[in-house]
């Protein structure tokens, strides 16, 4: 049995002739900090929503916790936790409404949202989340994803759409989330941001996984990569 | 565990029609104008619209069906709402079962709504029981509401759904329509041979059959 949170064997995934991902082999640690890095189009979202079993792999395998998320798909879901460029939520729904629903979902509608709201700086309104601005929707997705209490979280561009006051909210939160022992994958555009909060790091490129180390040196790898 | 979650499923929905009443209204002026465009098409004659009325009324209750049908996954496609689910541990027949009950009793509401205006531009009086007409109005909109739910779930991300979802669903009802319309008719004009129950049991038949493979296909087509 895998000791990884996240394995993948030749993980590969073909949207048409085009494969987005192409024999990707990583492995993460319980409890670690890992960052994905990429340019547009390279991968690091179709990557994540194979990570979060809402796509399914063309090729290879993925191991979540030591086994196959198809084996027991419900247990499997409830460790996970993904923030995406979709907020997953309902528009017209308020924002403890939204949470509410999905804590009745999984068995706990007793507990309340409030926490959640102040773990994110969200001020906790009656009026339909689709009058939220930008951030403020970022904000209630975090909230969203903080309330499933995942094992795995993982989570798409987390800096963005938000003011500079957010990206202090978001190291924050990462860093909180993975000393309570949540393993945290993050895709990034904020290299040098995110990069000092990870543990390790691979760079995608074009669905190829081209450099693979510790994440203060993603940047180079960028740079000789880039140009 | 099941029941729990399509309980919750069902009042989710609930809260998001109840937020956009407007649409439901809307909904029920949009039936009614149908049966109001019956009516003028037909024309003073009391008989002709008294044999045809209960034809009218069911394939107003149709075409409404699917714009309400649609509806019900504009708010899980809208936003990735329907991913967010996809990610908790939701057991997949609850989120049909949640759904297809939720869109049987908006469907109920409309013919209740709908009802007493057919009565009066149809001139019509019930020569059956009222019983009969509360087991074919529940019954007959069962029928469209389960296949409805899971013809919307395959259609929501299709470009031209408006299209799509009764091109493919209008089909499946024949059946349901065909029993829903005759013992309606039996209620408005008296059921001396006793043929209601024949037609009632046909239209229980296809209810049970649409129930159970729905909650089965259902969440192979959301995945997909």
């Amino acid at each position: 049995m895998s000791r990884f949170a996240v394995e993948t064997r030749d993980l590969s995934r073909r949207f048409g002739r085009r494969w987005a991902l192409a024999r990707i082999n990583i492995q993460v640690e319980p409890g670690e900090r890992f960052l994905i890095v990429g340019s547009n189009g390279s991968g690091k979202t179709t990557l994540l929503r194979i990570l979060s079993t809402v796509l399914d792999a063309t090729h290879g395998d993925l191991l979540l916790f030591g086994q196959p998320p198809g084996r027991d798909p419900s247990w499997t879901r409830a460790q996970l936790g993904l923030l995406s460029h979709l907020h997953n939520v309902y528009s017209d729904l308020s924002g403890p409404e939204n949470i509410r629903v999905f804590l009745r979902l999984l068995g706990r509608g007793d507990e309340p949202v409030e926490p959640w709201f102040e773990r994110v700086g969200l001020e906790v309104r009656p009026d339909p989340v689709r009058s939220y601005s930008a951030g403020m929707m970022k904000r209630l997705s975090f909230a969203r994803l903080l309330s499933q209490k995942p094992q795995l979280a993982l989570i798409d561009e987390p800096y963005g759409q938000l003011d500079p006051a957010g990206f202090g909210f978001v190291d924050e939160l990462l860093t909180d989330l993975s000393e309570s022992g949540t393993t945290v994958v993050v895709a990034s555009h904020q290299v040098d941001r995110a990069r000092m909060l990870c543990q390790r790091a691979i760079l995608l490129d074009q669905g190829q996984l081209r450099w693979e180390g510790p994440a203060v040196d993603v940047a180079r790898a960028w740079g000789a990569l880039h140009g | 565990m099941i029941f729990r979650q399509a309980i919750e499923i069902f009042r989710k929905d609930l809260l998001i029609e109840w937020r956009g009443k407007a649409r439901f209204v809307a909904l029920a002026v949009f039936a009614a104008t149908i049966l109001l465009m019956m009516s003028f098409a037909i024309g003073p004659n009391n008989k002709e619209l008294q044999a045809h009325a209960s034809g009218y009324i069911w394939i107003a209750v149709l075409l409404t069906s699917t714009q309400l049908l649609a509806g019900s996954f504009q708010s899980e496609t809208e936003g990735g709402a329907l991913e967010g689910l996809r990610l908790l541990p939701v057991f997949p027949p609850s989120l049909f079962y949640g759904k297809a009950i939720a869109n049987w009793l908006f469907l109920v509401l409309l013919v209740v709504l709908v009802l007493p205006l057919s009565f009066a531009l149809f001139d019509l009086s019930i020569q059956g029981s009222y019983g009969l007409l509360a087991l074919v109005i529940l019954l007959g909109t069962a029928g469209v509401a389960a296949p409805g739910t899971l013809y919307a779930a395959l259609t929501a991300r299709a470009p031209a759904q408006q299209l799509m979802l009764p091109l493919l669903l209008f089909p499946l009802l024949v059946p349901t329509l065909l029993a829903a319309v005759k013992v309606t008719a039996l209620v408005f004009v008296g059921d001396p041979m006793g043929q209601a129950g024949g037609w009632l049991g046909l239209l229980a038949c296809f209810d049970v059959v649409f129930w159970m493979f729905g909650g089965v296909l259902f969440w192979k087509l959301v995945e997909s």
